[in-house]
């Protein structure tokens, strides 16, 4: 191998005129072998490491395959998004539950820690000597202490916090609170709610199509139309009339405290509520120094150039700052939204069930299996990752400036 | 371009090299090193558990102990490895450590299929519940509904779900991946139940703002027979291993004790000359010297020295010893006999 990565010198490189030039010496052809030979290698190494693994797997007798997925997990699994039976259901089961968890508690997350941000980065540019100030120390605060120990603080604060299933705070129809959690209403839908929802859809078609319409008008004749709360009002008044017309077909599943701790409703576990506090907080520290980035970064013509035109600084902000500020912001944001989906493993800490803890953490410890589980969940962050990824270069090239 | 080529072609020499080397005698490693790398929990008192100085003790401790006297003639030649549940196995199987001590369930799964072999049972336990006296409940059948906190990546999780599911119950699990959590969570209130090994709950009790506050439920849900653990595939150190447990508990049916071992040898008994190394090639065997045995003996004394040391009802966990007395007095210790 050592022979012939050497490239060769000496008389068949000798100068015979420019089109003559020997074979390997062609820098392009050079170019091409280099790489070729160094994919080959790196194939190589892959295959090796795989058939080494391989063989050690067989020669310490430790199973392997995927048969185990389809097979009884047989623990619970205390936050759940689908059914989920701790005495039927596999393996792959319990896949889809913790990869739905991490999804509920990344997702949410990336809304809170994008509105927070986005809220202290402009805070931080107030002419107002408090508002920036507090939003300094929000900043410094937050970004410069380790996640894992905020979730802990998050984590038992809450539960130091709220008080024992049986002196919980009861806010009758609104639910319960303590430190087993919030437990909300569930709403039982009835027949004819469907057509509520439909009405749902057509109004956020028409609301779409409204503020289409305002756009265009404004762009030919200057004149602008309060689409946004026209739009607002047919998603909220068009359901709502349909709603009421089928006879308000709602029922609610009211939580009662039961032995240990409230029955019925949709259950939020602490563990959640601490894990998205933690991880939108600290998320959100750092989008707000890409935000005060960026919005810095707009050249202040820009702004004087709006007011000379007689925007008041509202309308300044919103259609001429922010939308130059956005194509600086959007590329570190998406780093952003990516770090806070991967944080979101640390929640085996304190006991979230999220993929890292149910699947990588106690499915493989059932199974023994940890190849092909690490395998999978590595790929399956991967996969979210390059999503998020993919919408939000998207949206960049939306965003992107236009030359014209 | 030539330097990366150069040390991709060395990387593969070395994963080549590191896939023969996986499979060889452990004892020979131990030697060339000088030490045992034993695996241990991240500190459970009583079983392992480090002080402010970091050293080691417990029950678990002193068998990795003993290994390393029964090779070194030395007890203190040995390094610890905190593992949590989740990571012990793993460790053991990558050869991280030479030994797992880590008052791990011996079950048929994890026996057949982690490529792993359980070398004894060096503690008979069950899973238990503890719950706050001021709740009122007596028994576990009581606990439907609950909140139950526990480590995630242990035998509990799988045994409480067979236990209520059995008796039609409901419950909440609140799983975490580290036993520091778990008692803080169950401190806090998170839980209404901790549910472990009854070993560990004596042991993490300890741990609560107020331990006489809370109780042990009567019911012992499992069998839980905790031993040391060994990779498959290497019969040598296996036996080593499974031979140290035993002359441990001999040593106790033989009345030989860290004190008197150099007495007794001098004695007439031949069962316990055999032990000892007075008598016959026994440590050859095992690829030790004959007084393998005395070493250990020395080191950390017989099992009933080692169990009252560490979990005796001297010690604050004051566990009585129940089924792990020896079976010539109504419990479950029992050792072959060397010859």
């Amino acid at each position: 191998m050592a022979v012939s990565e050497a490239p060769p010198s000496g008389p068949q490189s000798a100068d015979t005129g420019a089109p003559k030039v020997a074979l390997l010496n062609n820098p392009e052809i050079r170019g091409w072998l280099f790489q070729i030979i160094l994919a080959v290698l790196i194939a190589y190494l892959a295959l090796q490491g795989w058939m080494n693994m391989n063989a050690n797997l067989q020669a310490a007798g430790i199973a392997s395959g995927w048969a185990f997925m389809g097979n009884n997990a047989g623990f619970a699994i205390s936050q759940s998004l689908i059914e989920y039976s701790q005495a039927s259901s596999t393996y792959g089961r319990v896949y889809i539950v913790g990869l739905l968890n991490t999804i509920a508690v990344a997702f949410v997350g990336i809304i809170l820690a994008t509105i927070i941000g986005f809220i202290v980065g402009v805070a931080r540019l107030s002419k107002n000597w408090l508002v920036s100030r507090l939003a300094t120390v929000y900043v410094e605060s937050l970004r410069n202490v380790p996640l894992l120990l905020q979730i802990f603080i998050w984590y038992f604060g809450v539960l130091r916090l709220l008080p024992q299933p049986r002196d919980g705070f009861d806010f009758g129809p609104l639910g319960l609170l303590n430190n087993r959690g919030y437990f909300a209403p569930k709403p039982v839908w009835g027949e004819g709610a469907g057509y509520a929802f439909y009405a749902f859809i057509i109004g956020c078609v028409v609301a779409w199509a409204i503020g289409r319409w305002a756009y265009r008008r404004q762009m030919q004749t200057g004149q602008t139309f309060p689409s946004f709360l026209v739009g607002l009002g047919i998603i909220v008044f068009l359901p709502l009339v349909v709603f009421l017309a089928m006879g308000a077909p709602l029922t609610w599943d009211i939580p009662e405290m039961g032995g240990f701790r409230p029955r019925g409703g949709m259950t939020i576990i602490p563990e959640y509520i601490a894990m998205l506090v933690a991880l939108s907080t600290y998320t959100a520290s750092f989008i707000a120094e890409i935000v005060r980035a960026g919005i810095l970064a707009v050249n202040r013509g820009q702004t004087e150039a709006a007011n000379a035109l007689g925007l008041r600084s509202g309308p300044t902000l919103r259609l001429v700052i922010v939308p130059q500020a956005m194509r600086i912001i959007i590329p570190p944001l998406t780093s952003q939204y990516l770090n806070l989906t991967k944080n979101s493993s640390l929640a085996v800490a304190i006991a979230y069930p999220e993929l890292t803890s149910v699947f990588a953490g106690t499915a493989l410890n059932q199974t023994g299996q940890a190849v092909e589980i690490i395998l999978l969940t590595m790929l399956t962050y991967l996969a979210i990752s390059l999503l998020t990824s993919l919408f939000m270069n998207w949206y960049n090239n939306r965003v992107a400036l236009v030359e014209r | 371009m030539k330097k990366l080529m150069l040390s991709s072609v060395l990387g593969v020499a070395a994963l080549a090299i590191a896939g023969s080397a996986s499979s060889a005698a452990t004892l020979d490693d131990v030697k060339a090193k000088g030490f045992v790398q034993c695996g241990v929990s991240q500190g459970l008192p009583g079983f392992s558990n480090p002080d402010a100085d970091g050293n080691w003790s417990g029950l678990d401790v002193d068998f990795c102990r003993a290994v390393a006297a029964a090779i070194f003639g030395d007890g203190d030649a040995v390094k610890f490895t905190p593992l949590s549940a989740k990571e012990r196995f793993t460790a053991l199987q990558s050869g991280e450590t030479d030994l797992l001590s880590r008052n791990t369930t011996w079950t048929m799964s994890r026996d057949t299929q982690l490529g792993l072999n359980f070398a004894g049972v060096n503690y008979y336990d069950g899973q238990g519940f503890m719950i706050r006296t001021e709740m009122g409940i007596n028994s576990a059948l009581e606990l439907s509904g609950a909140s139950i906190c526990t480590n995630t990546g242990t035998t509990t999780e799988l045994n409480v779900a067979d236990y209520f599911r059995a008796n039609n119950m409901e419950y909440e699990l609140v799983a975490f991946e580290k036993a520091d959590e778990v008692v803080a969570a169950y401190d806090a209130g998170r839980c209404d139940v901790y549910t472990t090994d009854a070993s560990g709950l004596y042991a993490q009790r300890l741990k609560l703002t107020n331990p006489g506050e809370h109780k042990v439920l009567p019911e012992i849900i499992s069998k839980e027979p905790l031993g040391p653990v060994v990779r498959q595939g290497d019969d040598q150190w296996f036996n080593i291993v499974k031979w140290v447990h035993i002359a441990t508990v001999n040593a106790e049916e033989l009345g030989i004790t860290s004190a008197n071992v150099d007495e007794m040898m001098g004695g007439d008994n031949p069962s316990v000359k055999r032990l000892l190394g007075v008598e016959g090639e026994f440590g050859a065997g095992i690829g030790l010297e004959n007084d393998w045995a005395a070493k250990v003996i020395k080191a950390v004394g017989n099992y009933g020295e080692i169990f009252d040391r560490n979990v005796g009802p001297d010690t604050p966990l004051g566990i009585a010893r129940g089924v792990n007395a020896l079976w010539t007095k109504g419990g479950l210790m029992y050792g072959p006999p060397i010859r």
